[in-house]
């Protein structure tokens, strides 16, 4: 029988074949092709628009690019060594990059103080933003970090800031005696003798003691007036932000409609409202004879208008905990400030840090409409000193895409570390 | 709230004030209520000091005052004889025209890009995320700009349209761009005109009716009528009927590049300023109300689409019947807050000089009279009233939304 099926099925295969490649049209790049890009009609069509539309802009903006003139006088010379070909005079950028950056009225000769602030500001923040990587002692930099910088781009005597500080050092030792008897007693305590303090100390005359060039506020200009606006305006406004949403969950009823009242009129209105009150009206509502500085009655508006954003994403972050967490503190016999700073708090804050994040990205875009009240941040100097200027008329998408990547790199950065931070951040286990 | 275990004492003592917790809240609130008086006594007194040394007053005369000043758009009749009153509604009605123009097409956009960047076209999502980024990490006042400098300095002057031989003509014979504004042509209506068009908003309201009753016929009998070319046709049909029965009396009035040396004549010129703030509105708050779409369709379980496919359902009904109601639930609160949004960003219409409220009121009005306090009183009072107002919409909308759990 076997002798047979040997020799009359000449079909039956004796050995096993060799593995062979999968299909081209099923691996690799044509696989991934044909699924991705070319899966049905109407995607091919999708992807053949798209691609187009790529190689177009791709085929108008790498000739600007490549032939860009970086060393050029005015837009004249550029045109003349381009002779009629496509190409940005990016040498707008080469001979007025300190007037974007810095302004058109701080001195040259002092630009590595706030470079040098710059570069100091990020050792600052790291052990805010790295605080599982980093030591705490840290802190202490971020803490004299503010006085530091107000030295370095102002400039003035070293004691303006020293003073300052001691005053809020000498506040916070204050807070530190009577917190622990209870928390309102040591807050208010603390912030009265600082305010105290500082009246005392800010009357003493300190100009030209140990002083550095000074520099006026209307000197200060460019990115890095977007900069200072930003970074002040949203480390001033989370605490405010902070307290505004506790006061809206008060049981206080009139704390509570103050809160309200604040909150939904600032977010009734646009930021370019409260810059004209700043501008034209705040003054009207000073103390007579008082002369406060444009960029710090500036400050006080973006602030007061990012502290109602943040006091709403806060909340949110307040009303998402389980009442449970509310319950639980009170069960513990914690008093309302314990509740709140040991149990409420760090889970609230951490819930909201996206929407945090989104506040102070969008703060950050927005401090470019001081421009508007005739501030020459980044956009006014380019649609003020800049494009009005003989030499440079005329040159709009260089200066332009300058600006936006800028803004770009600082704001894309900004999100991609919250995402990144909340990541590290989530404790359930999925 | 605390129980006391043993009844108070009679005798009130001061220290209850700050130790009892029935009497804490009281003091708390009281010294706040003090606090806020006396902020506000002390900058009103600041104020009144303030007017008196200057010589001024609050006074809201200025406003029956002639204006001056002209408007390049407007929506009402206005001349420079006008009040500035009159110049404020004005703006207001270019703020409400710019934020409804923008809303519209940002929701568009937006709409669009969300639901191509869940697309499993690789290449389209990531065009889609390169967009949302872009347009989201650049302040919208740069896109506002870039967009005006597209418009006043790339497009030609109104004269290469102009003349017997123009460099370039007419697109389509009735679009024209020039660096003055976009010259589009303006439907002239004459009575009988009008008659085809109320016929055509029957129609529109027919093909409504029409959708509601086969909806309604399907759900009571199972019967199910054509939906998509009986639509069309009571849509299209009456109203062309009707334009050549009466004799085509609804005409274009096209922009002329022959009636005028210096400048088109005809049709409806839209400014550039208007074009480029409602296309960076449009596109810059489209970009987050793709991002908002996108969150809600992934907001829908997996498994919504599941059951509704085991159940049988085509997939344009998954789309329709199943994940859409869910994900509107999660889209829509952040899109109204968007459309809010839009309409405070609009007064960026002062950087490029399109006049909107801020531009009359906040801009002009203000630095003639010189009566700052009282214009911005009512440019935030404009402002809070639509926001307070769409508020109210959103949280009766929202209200009628919730899931009902228990």
């Amino acid at each position: 029988m076997s002798d047979m099926h040997e020799h009359s099925v000449a079909y039956v295969r004796d050995s096993m074949l060799e593995q062979q490649p999968a299909p081209v049209t099923e691996t690799g790049l044509v696989k991934w092709t044909r699924t991705n890009l070319f899966s049905t009609i109407p995607n091919t069509i999708l992807t053949l628009v798209a691609l187009y539309a790529l190689i177009w802009l791709i085929w108008s903006v790498f000739p600007w690019f490549a032939n860009g003139v970086w060393d050029a006088s005015s837009i004249r010379d550029c045109r003349e060594m381009l002779q009629g070909q496509t190409g940005g005079c990016f040498a707008v950028l080469a001979e007025r990059w300190n007037q974007l950056l810095f302004g058109f009225q701080y001195p040259s000769e002092l630009y590595w103080r706030p470079a040098l602030a710059f570069i100091l500001l990020f050792v600052a923040i790291a052990p805010v933003l790295f605080f599982q990587y980093l030591p705490s002692k840290m802190l202490v930099f971020t803490a004299l970090y503010p006085f530091l910088a107000y030295f370095l781009i102002w400039g003035g005597s070293i004691l303006a800031p020293i003073f300052a500080m001691v005053g809020l050092a000498a506040g916070y030792l204050v807070y530190q005696r009577f917190v622990a008897k209870s928390f309102a007693m040591g807050f208010f305590g603390g912030v009265i003798v600082a305010l105290v303090a500082l009246w005392i100390l800010t009357s003493i005359p300190v100009d030209g003691i140990l002083a550095m060039q000074q520099v006026e506020s209307r000197q200060i200009g460019g990115f890095m007036l977007n900069l200072i606006l930003g970074t002040v305006c949203v480390s001033l406004s989370i605490p405010i932000g902070i307290a505004l949403a506790l006061g809206r969950q008060s049981s206080l009823p009139i704390i509570k409609w103050i809160c309200v009242v604040f909150i939904e009129f600032i977010r009734g209105v646009p930021l370019i409202t409260l810059l004209f009150v700043a501008n034209v009206v705040l003054a009207y509502f000073l103390p007579p004879g008082s002369n406060f500085d444009l960029i710090i009655r500036v400050i006080i508006m973006i602030t007061a208008f990012a502290s109602a954003y943040i006091a709403e994403v806060i909340r949110g972050g307040l009303a998402a905990l389980p009442r449970g967490q509310y319950e639980a503190a009170d069960s513990l016999g914690l008093d309302y400030a314990q509740a709140m700073r040991l149990i409420i708090l760090p889970q609230a804050l951490k819930i909201s840090i996206p929407g945090i994040v989104n506040v102070a990205v969008g703060l950050f875009k927005d401090t470019t409409l001081v421009s508007i009240i005739s501030m020459f941040d980044l956009v006014g100097m380019i649609r003020g000193p800049i494009l009005a200027s003989t030499e440079w008329n005329g040159v709009y998408w260089e200066l332009w895409a300058f600006a936006a990547a800028l803004f770009f790199v600082v704001c894309f950065g900004i999100s991609k570390y919250s995402q990144w931070l909340e990541r590290q951040l989530t404790t359930d286990h999925r | 709230m605390t129980t006391l275990s043993d009844p108070p004492s009679e005798s009130f003592q001061l220290s209850q004030l700050i130790n009892d917790t029935r009497y804490r809240s009281y003091t708390f609130q009281f010294i706040a209520l003090l606090l806020l008086i006396a902020a506000i006594a002390y900058l009103g007194s600041n104020l009144a000091t303030n007017l008196r040394e200057a010589g001024l007053n609050i006074s809201w005369g200025f406003l029956g005052d002639s204006s001056n000043y002209d408007i390049n758009m407007t929506l009402i009749e206005y001349d420079s004889q006008s009040t500035h009153l009159r110049a404020a509604i004005v703006g207001v009605l270019n703020t409400l025209l710019v934020s409804f123009l923008a809303c519209l097409t940002a929701t568009i956009i937006g709409v669009a890009a969300g639901v191509l960047r869940l697309s499993n076209n690789w290449l389209i999502a990531r065009l889609m995320s390169a967009y949302v980024e872009a347009f989201r990490n650049v302040p919208v006042l740069i896109w506002i700009l870039i967009i005006y400098t597209i418009m006043t300095a790339v497009l030609p002057t109104a004269r290469n349209y102009l003349g017997e031989d123009p460099e370039s003509d007419l697109i389509l014979g009735m679009f024209a761009f020039t660096n003055r504004g976009v010259y589009i042509p303006k439907p002239v209506f004459t009575p009988l005109g009008w008659v085809v068009f109320a016929i055509f908003v029957a129609s529109v309201i027919g093909v409504f009716a029409y959708r509601r009753y086969a909806t309604k016929l399907l759900y009571d009998t199972g019967k199910l009528l054509p939906m998509g070319w009986p639509s069309l046709v009571i849509l299209i049909v009456p109203a062309v009927v009707f334009y050549f029965l009466l004799g085509m009396p609804i005409s274009l009035d096209r922009p002329d590049p022959l009636a005028n040396r210096f400048n088109l004549q005809g049709g409806v010129s839209i400014l550039g300023s208007l074009i480029a703030l409602w296309f960076a509105l449009a596109i810059y708050t489209g970009a987050f109300i793709a991002e908002n779409v996108r969150a809600g369709i992934l907001s829908v379980s997996k498994g919504q689409t599941e059951a509704a496919a085991a159940l049988g359902l085509r997939p344009n009904r998954i789309m329709n019947m199943v994940i859409l109601p869910q994900a509107l639930r999660v889209i829509i609160p952040p899109l109204i807050s968007h459309y809010l949004n839009i309409t405070k960003n609009s007064s960026l219409a002062i950087a490029v000089g399109y006049m909107d409220l801020t531009g009359t009121l906040g801009g002009i009005t203000l630095n003639q009279t010189g009566r700052a306090i009282e214009c911005i009183l009512l440019l935030m009072l404009f402002y809070l009233t639509i926001s307070l107002s769409i508020s109210a919409v959103m949280n009766v909308y929202n209200n009628a939304i919730k899931l009902k759990e228990r």
